[in-house]
């Protein structure tokens, strides 16, 4: 089995690197609710090339992330297809004009308003996509505990976090062996077999997987709780750093963002930007 | 909120790792370009096993981690994934599978997660995508009801045969017999 694809932590000396992970997340959360808020594509796009300008600054090359963004761009190409197959006229409703280009064949027509709709919807995914990865790729993952523990997320649930992330390559690595041990043993998981068989065959490798994980499971706990775990209300993280004026510089930046963005949407009472009446 | 017990968290924290290398490892379905997803059966089996706390949370945090390194959190689908957890994990409360298993119990386990899964691509994923992006309604429902039923499928062969195993790896109460 191929090894996969995944992004991880990237470390590189850069003011975005320097940022305390509580920045990141509580920049990374405003970003991606003025991006789900908003219809309005003057926002979208300012949105877009603030997000190219943050990710020159971070040092992050786009040859490090190519296999994401490969990912992303199939992705979004596949939802507007699907769109535009079901509904190759929701545009029109939508903006309540109607400007015909041109006509493919039935009701593929394509008009001005869809065309528009698929760009705004686009710029929806694309803008995130750039803080996202950034977010991923310039976060200590050890820092990330104590970034949500800052925000209020009880530590319980921020340690579950931490030992997700720490427990991923463990995980993975048993995955392989033991798949490789069952398809040494005649198992078969690609798409030679019929459907049916290859669920049941899946079952060869996931029920050891989980049977491992679940003594995993017994013997991180007992060790968690013999250190003492979960006795107080609070913990103190040894990676937490305190806010610097770059940190609160950052917050403040994405608080004016969020705000801008709810005003500039909601202005006229429409969510959406209509340039055709 | 109750406070999670040490073994919810460290079951949250594995749960949610097996959740998102499943996710990521490709297993090819007849359907192009879509694949089996096996996490939500084991997201299942731990629902079952650990609750319905456990079964949100490993949805969550598995989901926004297969989402974040691949094109970007798309969220409704996130939450919608958190809510099969919660439903799964209702529903099957209190169903003590280190008891050993018997048909009935295998019966609730799948209404759970047959429920589980209409609710969550039929009416969560899909109202949520209207709200949050505004798409036709008519793609998202054809698309909810794919996932859906592809769910369904899986969590239903994969999840039962995976709770079967783990039931015959518990050793019963009373189950040492006098040899003649």
């Amino acid at each position: 089995m191929a090894k996969v694809a995944i992004l991880n932590y990237i470390k590189r000396p850069s003011p975005i690197h320097e940022l305390t992970g509580t920045t990141k997340l509580i920049f990374f959360i405003a970003w991606s609710v003025a991006s789900m808020v908003t219809f309005d594509t003057r926002i979208l796009i300012c949105m877009l090339l603030i997000g190219a300008v943050i990710f020159r600054i971070s040092q992050i090359k786009i040859r490090d992330i190519s296999v994401v963004l490969g990912l992303a761009a199939v992705f979004l190409l596949l939802n507007n297809l699907f769109i535009y197959l079901f509904t190759p006229e929701y545009g029109v409703e939508l903006y309540e004009s109607r400007n015909v280009l041109f006509t493919i064949v039935g009701r593929y027509t394509v008009t001005a308003q869809q065309l528009f709709y698929h760009l705004n919807i686009t710029l929806k995914v694309i803008c995130v996509v750039p803080i996202a990865l950034l977010f991923i790729a310039c976060t200590d993952p050890s820092e990330f505990a104590a970034s949500l523990a800052r925000i209020g997320v009880s530590y319980r649930a921020g340690y579950a976090v931490s030992l997700a992330l720490r427990y991923i390559p463990d995980v993975q690595r048993e995955y392989r062996n033991i798949s490789q041990a069952q398809q040494a043993r005649g198992i078969d998981l690609s798409g030679k077999d019929k459907l049916f068989t290859r669920l049941k065959n899946s079952v060869a490798i996931l029920l050891p997987l989980i049977l491992s994980s679940l003594n995993r499971i017994e013997t991180v706990s007992n060790a968690m709780e013999l250190r003492g775990f979960g006795k107080e209300e609070k913990r103190t993280w040894y990676t937490r750093r305190r806010l610097e004026r770059n940190d609160w510089l950052a917050i403040g930046f994405a608080v004016i963002i969020l705000a801008v963005d709810m005003t500039v949407t909601f202005w006229d009472g429409s969510r959406y930007y209509n340039p055709f009446i | 909120m109750k406070k999670l017990s040490v073994k919810s968290v460290v079951a949250i924290g594995i749960g949610a790792a097996l959740f998102f290398v499943l996710g990521k490892v490709a297993i090819p379905s007849p359907v192009p370009n879509t694949n089996i997803s096996l996490q939500y059966a084991v997201q299942a089996v731990f629902a079952t096993l650990f609750g319905p706390i456990a079964g949100i949370v490993i949805g969550f945090i598995g989901h926004t981690l297969i989402d974040a390194t691949s094109y970007g959190p798309w969220w409704s689908w996130i939450i919608a994934s958190a809510f099969v957890g919660l439903v799964i994990g209702l529903v099957t409360m209190k169903m003590n599978v280190e008891e050993g298993i018997d048909s009935k119990k295998l019966i609730r386990f799948n209404v759970a997660q047959v429920i589980a899964h209409i609710l969550a691509w039929g009416l969560v994923a899909p109202v949520l995508d209207i709200l949050i992006y505004a798409e036709p309604i008519e793609k998202l429902f054809a698309q909810g009801l794919m996932a859906a039923v592809a769910n369904i499928i899986t969590t239903g062969i994969v999840g039962t045969l995976l709770l079967l195993g783990y039931a015959k790896t518990v050793v019963k109460k009373g189950s040492l017999e006098k040899e003649d």
